[in-house]
């Protein structure tokens, strides 16, 4: 995935006051970003004594739902997933296949030692030595286990990566586009 | 009733098939002999003045020194509230030993627990697959020479020490 310079947005968007209305000029991946940022979805996936502290971060207190990041029982649903504990080698197979549900764009956070590199059972003969062997990872967490805050702290700079990401030439691609010349030849 | 007395009991009805009796350590155990052992499981669980009508846990540990297998019994009663240590103990070549889940019905996933971890094949089992590792696992884990396999299903098993990685400090040399 290719990175982009930081817009700034004030410099790529000016505001029109016509007589139809207001008309708003913009960056479309800036756009689609803004609202994409907003509305994270993540699989409830929690295999140890993270999990306990994801709940946590998902209740009242530390209160994810106001960034707009809810859970989803079903990959399908979810933008990204959240692995919260240990992997063992049984696990881990399932793990890739959730992975492989998930729709795209997909991002994976890995929460705890255990998942970044197999924590305290790393001398362990079934636990996964880091859940990254197996699935790319975008954001690691460290901690035994973390504290809501560092989560809450890892979902938003997903967020920030979210929000940088050329969405159009990553995942829409030249179709997109040529379909909007065909609209505008048509027309 | 004490071990002692369970003991006695046991060896007035079964003679030379138990073993010995050991009172040195705080959990005193009895071992007997593995080719009667479903005959006396039987009886310990029946009659009316044991009845160790609960099974709390089946263990394995590995001699290899002695070159054996101890397999663990720990019965309850909760009619006349006794406990009761049996031991086992098998060849580590091949061990095999009755299963007694005709007897305790939860002694199924204890005996499949007990056949992963340590290779422990318990003859005439419902159901004797792996617990808790793949089914397609090679070896036993929890025996002592165990050694863990450089690759599953194609992930690696290792991980570089950041310290190495970093070169913060040399790695010792390999020999
Ligand atoms: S990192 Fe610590 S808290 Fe998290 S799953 Fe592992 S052992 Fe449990």
């Amino acid at each position: 995935m290719s990175k982009v310079e930081k817009v700034d947005i004030t410099k790529t968007t000016h505001i029109e006051h016509t007589a139809d209305g207001v008309i708003m000029v913009t960056n479309l991946d800036l756009a689609v970003n803004w609202a994409r940022k907003n509305s994270l979805w993540y699989l409830l996936f929690a295999t140890a004594c993270c999990g306990i502290e994801l709940m946590q971060t998902g209740g009242p207190r530390a209160d994810l739902d106001r960034f707009g990041v809810v859970f989803r029982n079903s990959p399908r649903q979810s933008d990204f997933i959240i692995v919260a504990g240990t992997i063992t080698y049984k696990m881990a197979e399932r793990v890739r296949r959730l992975y492989d549900q998930l729709a795209d764009p997909k991002y994976v956070l890995s929460m705890g030692s255990c998942s970044n590199t197999g924590g305290l059972f790393q001398h362990s003969y079934s636990v996964l030595k880091g859940v990254d062997k197996i699935v790319p990872v975008d954001v690691y967490v460290a901690g035994c286990p973390p504290r809501p805050e560092a989560l809450t702290h890892a979902i938003l700079k997903l967020r920030e990566k979210v929000g940088r990401e050329p969405y159009f030439k990553n995942y829409v691609g030249t179709r997109f586009f040529k379909f909007m010349r065909w609209i505008k030849n048509d027309n | 009733m004490i071990t002692k007395e369970i003991f006695e009991k046991l060896k007035e009805k079964f003679g030379d098939d138990i073993i010995r009796l050991d009172e040195s350590v705080k959990d005193p155990f009895v071992v007997v002999n593995p080719q009667k052992w479903l005959e006396i499981a039987k009886y310990l669980h029946d009659d009316p003045d044991l009845y160790f009508d609960f099974l709390m846990s089946i263990a394995g540990v590995d001699y290899p020194d002695e070159n054996l297998i101890r397999v663990v019994y720990h019965l309850w009663s909760y009619k006349h509230r006794h406990m009761l240590v049996v031991k086992v103990e098998l060849n580590r070549e091949n061990p095999v030993v009755d299963s007694i889940d005709s007897i305790w019905a939860n002694a199924n996933w204890l005996e499949r627990e007990t056949y992963d971890l340590f290779g422990v094949v318990f003859k005439g089992s419902r159901n004797l697959k792996r617990l808790l590792m793949p089914e397609d696992w090679e070896g036993h884990p929890m025996r002592k020479d165990y050694e863990e396999p450089k690759e599953y299903h194609g992930i690696s098993t290792e991980r570089e020490n950041p310290v190495y990685l970093f070169h913060l400090v040399k790695p010792p040399e390999e020999e």
